[in-house]
Parts: structure tokens; C-alpha cells; sequence
């Protein structure tokens, strides 16, 4: 919090010299040792560590397979199948990155429903929630190229429709479409940029994520009663408390995560990315990894293809506009009894889409997907700006610490004076 | 954390109640529900293959498949390494010198055959794509080495039970879609393609004792149905063969193996069930060479973790009992 100093003493004469000259340890120590934690957290709030892991572990091992890849249309696929066969441990590394990649998108989507549902957007974190939204976009460029360089038939064919979506814009689109493949179709010339790129931006989100964790520490964390920290009582030292649950909550993921490494590496990928990227030779169905299918849905649901571009990046745009799209003052959907069930309603429509996005775009799936699209522009432009004025929230309770005793009152107070505040 | 997950069965439930109008609009586009699953020695969490199965299934892909399709991600050293079939070394060995092997160019600058050794890739039929679209009827036998993770039987579930198939299949650690899928094309070739009966614009399926009563019947690979038009027969087409488990059901592949095609040495009775299941085993270990030691450290790994969570869970435990939140 801005407020928040750092207890910081330097023990010994190098620290102190180093503490005089550059005060990093100071930093550290007053962002996370003992940083306030709201004390009511709960396991949704452990996915902002679990993906500061997941981008580590996505660029190490990202590396050490970039020095075994080749970004060339004769060479791309047959260097995957050598890490695969022939790199020591190449399948582990290849299973950690792609697998990684799904796992990232997991914890991403859970982290901005948490942020949805509790109101993390609202005054004072909307530059917080904005540099998210940024790291998504990013995260959506980054997995999307990652996977045209395995140069697979759905690599291919994913890159050609995707890259052909810019060529719906109006007077410059054809040009822009022939500059971001550097030809007239997708070639060995459009894998090798992407390769370049795809080393590129995660260093970038690396730079917007400290940026994102810089203005988290400005405010301070939500939490989910929505109640600012008022009194020291209503927070814990980052170091144990945070901490010590961000560790247990990043081993649960972590079992997960090797689980599909280990036991199930391709259930998440597209068989017909085992075939060599063929450009003679299109997929009866060509679809994205799943992490994208709720907005390939919102694409297709569109009879126009420059609308259905423009609802697609739209809808990932409007969320930038969220804290101001909502008129509640209050934070936590927790508080909002109206609110909280058009928001499942709307978390049901994403994984509606997302089920549509994977299917053929015929008959009914096209009339659903339209359904569910609209309802996600209404819940965000009709229902949020409304709902705000319209509903009576239930009453808030006086502190964070009232809230995990059970209500107000004396006993209450006293009880949390009495609170053993370990450190 | 509780109250998410309580909202997300609420959620669940929604869906099941809207359920009905989607299943049933699932397209009738051939392939996938035909196939069953197999038992493979390979599947679920301890799996591994049977090193007697892998060479008999090399013997079938060397004695058939590889007149026509290649593996040419696979080399020689492969057959004899850890995780395979795991033949003798000089097995290998001497196999690879049976092959004729494209080298050069020497110090006259001319290119030369010399016999295969272990570190040369296992030579395909075919010189090129050209060459083996001629050779076949124009059709393209496809590579097999990565076949295996190359298809999936696709089943289209209801969504509402979707949930429950995709949680079963990841749990069990299914992960055999391509060799059952190879499987089910070996064993489902039919002689000819279903007799149907005209039902004014309905077409319905008949049996082959109908078909020998009336021979006027039309045989039809797939039938597209759309509603409010008379259905459309699609016949096979020249040169092709009936197969019940691929998509569109015409596949340009003769039907492979026959009873006794392959001697066995090991007293393996020579059917075509049993060529199918050791070819298909075979083709689903070139596809994922290190399957068994994937699977191995897979479970070093997750006893592991699972320690280290438990651990942490204490931990968390203690240092937070007492302080409410």
C-alpha cells in the first residue's frame, strides 16, 4: 500500500552500505515480507503467484527449447519431432511448454473471474485491472504464435485464418494482411517472424506484469468482502500468512499441471497438429486451442466477417472499460444479490461459447452462439451500467475483521484485538 | 473457495436443463462412433508395451505396410533402444544392412547406394510424393511414424455429459485415441458398401440378405440427410473400398491383412485381428518412443508434488491457527 513503510533493518555492514547506496532490500522487504495482506483472502487470490510462476517457468523453458528449434518451413516440424525423439528429455521440456501454455490460460481466466466477481476493477484499481487486460492481450498474441511454430496442419491453417481476419479491414486491410505475412500467403517467411516475436513479447508481458504488481502494491489487494483495509487489524504480513497459502495453493496446480504432462500431454492439443503443415490440404475443421474458442465463437456467430472481427477484439476490449461500465459502488458480488446471478449467468456464457467455438458452425450451434454473444455485450453494456443504479445491495459489514468474526459488535472488536498477530 | 464451487454446480445444473436442443443437432459427419476402445498394455498411468507385441508389430509393418507406407522418422538404432521393441542390437543391425541406403555424393561427385547402417533413417517405398500417387491410384499413402498421435476417435458426446467423459478421460490418462483409431479402420472394412431402400426421398438401411432379394438397391458410402429434402445417396467412388470406421467410410487403401499374411515366430496365431492390434501397438510406440519413461517419471513426479503439498498443507495449516480469516 502507498501508505505502508517498510520495517526494514539492515543487520549487518554490507547491508547497511548496500541499504545507504541502493535499497532494494528495503524494497523487497516492504513489498513482500511485510507487505498487508487482507487476512480474509481465499484460494482465488492465489493465482496472481501462480502465474507469476507459470510466465517463469514458460520462459526458461521456452529457452532451452529455442536452442534445439528451427524456424523454417522445412525445418520447423522436424525439429519438434527431434526434441521430441532425440533432445535429452526433449519430451519433458516440449510437454512442460505446451501443457504450460494451457495451464497458463487456466489460471489467467480463473484470476480474471476472481477480478470480475469480486470487483477488483472498481476505484482505485482500474490502471491495476487495465495493465491486466494489456498482459492478456499479450498472453493471447504469445500463445497464439507459440503455437504456428510447431507448423502443424492446425498451426497452418489457424495461422492463415487468423492473419486473414485483418484482411476484412476496410481499404488497408489486404496490405496489412500481406505485410504481417511478409508474402502472399503464409510461408516459411510468416513462422520465421513469428518465432522472433514469440521470443519477443514474453519479456514484454514480464515488463507489464511489474508494472500490473507495482499498482497492485499501490492499493493495496482486494478482497473478498470489497472493504479497504481500514485498521492493522483487518490485515496480515504477506511473510508467513500470504505467502505460506500462495505455496500450498501453487503445489495443488502444480499436481495438476504435471498430471497432464505426464499422463495426458496431447489431450489438450488437436491430433491434426501431428500432421506436417500442409498448404495444399485444409482440415475439414479448423480449430484454435481452447483457450480461444469463446472468442472464435463471438467471431463466427457474426454473418459479416469485418463485424465479426470487430465484436471478436471488441469483446476483449470492452473489458478495459469495465470500472466504468459499472455504476455500483459496491465492490463484491458477495454484496449484490441481483448482480451475482446475471455474472454466473455471464461466467455460464463463456463456457457456453467455448463449447460452441470447438464445434462446427452449423445449424443450431450458430443460433447458441449468437445467443450467448449477446448476452455477453448485454452483461457488459446493458446490465452492469444499469444494474448499478437499480439494485439494493445487502448491508456491508464494518470491517474485513468483522466480516471473518461474523458480524459487528464489541465481542467482536475486542476479539480481534486479541488477535495473536504473528511475525 | 466452497461457494465458487457451489455456484459452479448451480452453473452445471443450468446446463443440463438446457441441454436437450443442442444433442440432438449433432451432425452425422462418418467416422468416430464406430470405433471402440481397446485394451493397450500402453494405457492408463502404468502402461508400457509388451516388447513381443512391438516386434510382431514390426514384422506386419515391414511385411505389408511398408510396401506402401513409410516411417521415416523411425531409425535403425530406435529398434534396439530402451522403451521399444528392444531387438538385439546386431538384430538391428544386421536388418539395416538388408535395406539399400542413398549416400554421397563421394569424391567423384556422384551419389551412391550403400548398405543401411543403425544411424540411418528406415528408407521409405517411395522416392517422392509424385511417385507414390502414381503408384496408387493417384491416393497418397500417408507416412506412418507419427499416425498414432496424428488421429483421435472423435465421439460426439452431449455436452451435458461432456463434462463427466472429459474428466474420466483425463483422470484414467486416455490417451489411446490413435492406435484404437487404427485399430477400428484395419478390422472395419466391408466387402461393399449398405444396401438402402428408398422410402419416397427417406432412405433407409438395409441388410445384405434384402440387397440379394432386390439387386436394384443403391449402395451408398454416406447418406447426407437435410430436412425437407429428399436424402442424397453418395456412392463409392471408383477404385475405393468400403470402411466402416473411416470418415466418409471410402478409404483408397485396400483392405491390408488377411488371415496368415504374416508368419509368426513366436506362435502368435496369425489373424487379422492380431496383425491389426501389433501393428497398431507398433505405430503408437514410433509415434511416442518415450512413452514408458514419460509415464515412469510421471509417477516419481507426482508422489513427489503430492509429498510436498501435504507438507505445505500443515504448514499453512499451523501458522494460520489462531488467526482468524
Amino acid at each position: 500500500m502507498s501508505d505502508h513503510l517498510s520495517s526494514y533493518e539492515p543487520k549487518n555492514a554490507f547491508s547497511k552500505w548496500m541499504d545507504s547506496r541502493l535499497p532494494v532490500m528495503r524494497m523487497m522487504h516492504g513489498q513482500f515480507v511485510d507487505f498487508p495482506t487482507p487476512r480474509n483472502l481465499n484460494y482465488m487470490w492465489t493465482f496472481g503467484g501462480i502465474l507469476t510462476f507459470m510466465l517463469m517457468v514458460q520462459i526458461v523453458s521456452g529457452l532451452v527449447l529455442s536452442m534445439h528449434y528451427q524456424a523454417s518451413d522445412a525445418d520447423a516440424f522436424n525439429s519438434v519431432e527431434a526434441i521430441r525423439r532425440d533432445v535429452n528429455y526433449g519430451w519433458l521440456l516440449r510437454n512442460i511448454h505446451a501443457v504450460g501454455a494451457s495451464m497458463f490460460f487456466f489460471a489467467v481466466y480463473l484470476h480474471m473471474a476472481r477480478g470480475l466477481y469480486y470487483g477488483s476493477y472498481k476505484a482505485p484499481r482500474e490502471i491495476l485491472w487495465i495493465l491486466g487486460v494489456i498482459i492478456f492481450l499479450l498472453m493471447m498474441a504469445t500463445g497464439f504464435m507459440g503455437y504456428a511454430l510447431v507448423w502443424g496442419q492446425m498451426s497452418f491453417w489457424g495461422v492463415t485464418v487468423i492473419t486473414n481476419l485483418f484482411s476484412a479491414i476496410p481499404l488497408v486491410g489486404g496490405a496489412i494482411t500481406k505485410w504481417l505475412w511478409g508474402g502472399y500467403s503464409v510461408s516459411g517467411v510468416t513462422l520465421n517472424r513469428f518465432f522472433s516475436l514469440h521470443f519477443l513479447l514474453p519479456f514484454v508481458i514480464t515488463g507489464v506484469v511489474m508494472l500490473h504488481i507495482w499498482a497492485l502494491h499501490v492499493v493495496g489487494q482486494n478482497n473478498p468482502t470489497g472493504l479497504d483495509i481500514k485498521t492493522k487489524s483487518d490485515s496480515v504480513p504477506m511473510l508467513p500468512f500470504a505467502i505460506m497459502k500462495d505455496a500450498f495453493a501453487l503445489a495443488m496446480f502444480v499436481l495438476i499441471y504435471a498430471w497432464f504432462i505426464f499422463f495426458v500431454p496431447n489431450y489438450l492439443g488437436d491430433a491434426d497438429n501431428y500432421i506436417e503443415a500442409n498448404p495444399l490440404s485444409t482440415p475439414p475443421h479448423i480449430v484454435p486451442e481452447w483457450y480461444f474458442l469463446p472468442f472464435y465463437a463471438i467471431l463466427r456467430s457474426i454473418p459479416s466477417k469485418l463485424g465479426g472481427v470487430v465484436m471478436m477484439f471488441g469483446s476483449i476490449a470492452l473489458l478495459a472499460f469495465l470500472p466504468w461500465l459499472d455504476t455500483s459502488n459496491v465492490r463484491s458480488a458477495k454484496y449484490r444479490p441481483k448482480f451475482k446471478w446475471f455474472l454466473w449467468a455471464f461466467f455460464f456464457s463463456v463456457i457456453a461459447l467455448g463449447y460452441l467455438g470447438g464445434k462446427p458452425a452449423e445449424g443450431s450451434y450458430v443460433i447458441w452462439s449468437r445467443v450467448f454473444t449477446a448476452y455477453y455485450f448485454i452483461f457488459f453494456l446493458v446490465i452492469m451500467p444499469v444494474l448499478g443504479l437499480i439494485e439494493k445491495p445487502l448491508k456491508l459489514p464494518n470491517s474485513i475483521m468483522d466480516a471473518v468474526l461474523g458480524g459487528g459488535g464489541p465481542m467482536a472488536g475486542s476479539a480481534a484485538a486479541a488477535a495473536p498477530e504473528k511475525r | 473457495m466452497t461457494r465458487f464451487v457451489l455456484k459452479g454446480l448451480a452453473c452445471l445444473g443450468l446446463v443440463v436443463s438446457l441441454g436437450s436442443g443442442l444433442a440432438t443437432s449433432a451432425s452425422a459427419s462418418g467416422g468416430g462412433d464406430e470405433i471402440s476402445r481397446q485394451h493397450w498394455t500402453f494405457g492408463g498411468l502404468r502402461g508400457h508395451f509388451d516388447r513381443a507385441q512391438l516386434q510382431r508389430g514390426f514384422q506386419v509393418y515391414k511385411e505389408v505396410c511398408s510396401t506402401c507406407h513409410g516411417m521415416k522418422r523411425l531409425s535403425f538404432r530406435n529398434l534396439s533402444e530402451k522403451g521399444g521393441p528392444e531387438f538385439a542390437e546386431d538384430g538391428a543391425k544386421g536388418l539395416a544392412e538388408t535395406y539399400k541406403v542413398s549416400d554421397g555424393p563421394n569424391d567423384q561427385g556422384k551419389m551412391f547406394k550403400r548398405p543401411g547402417r543403425l544411424s540411418d533413417r528406415i528408407p521409405s517405398p517411395f522416392d517422392n510424393e509424385q511417385q507414390a500417387r502414381s503408384a496408387n491410384n493417384g491416393a497418397l499413402p500417408p507416412d506412418l511414424s507419427l499416425m498414432a498421435l496424428a488421429r483421435k476417435v472423435e465421439v460426439d458426446h452431449p455436452f451435458y455429459t461432456l463434462p463427466y467423459h472429459m474428466i474420466k478421460d483425463i483422470v484414467t490418462g486416455y490417451q489411446e485415441g490413435g492406435p484404437d483409431y487404427i485399430y477400428g479402420v484395419l478390422m472395419s472394412y466391408g466387402e461393399n458398401a449398405p444396401p438402402y431402400k428408398d422410402n419416397g426421398g427417406h432412405l433407409a438401411k438395409m441388410t445384405e440378405a434384402d440387397a440379394k432379394a432386390n439387386p436394384a438397391m443403391p449402395r451408398c458410402a454416406t447418406v447426407v440427410s437435410e430436412p425437407g429434402q429428399a436424402d442424397v445417396c453418395n456412392k463409392m467412388s471408383e477404385g475405393m473400398h468400403y470402411n466402416e470406421a473411416f470418415p466418409g467410410h471410402q478409404i483408397a487403401m485396400p483392405a491390408p491383412l488377411r488371415d496368415g499374411v504374416v508368419k509368426y515366430a513366436d506362435g502368435t496365431p496369425g489373424t487379422t485381428e492380431n496383425y491389426a492390434r501389433d501393428v497398431s501397438a507398433f505405430q503408437a510406440w514410433a509415434a511416442d518412443p518415450k512413452l514408458e519413461e514419460r509415464k515412469r517419471l510421471g509417477l516419481m513426479a507426482m508422489l513427489y508434488l503430492l509429498g510436498t503439498t501435504v507438507l505445505l498443507y500443515f504448514a499453512k495449516r499451523r501458522i494460520w491457527s489462531g488467526v482468524p480469516h
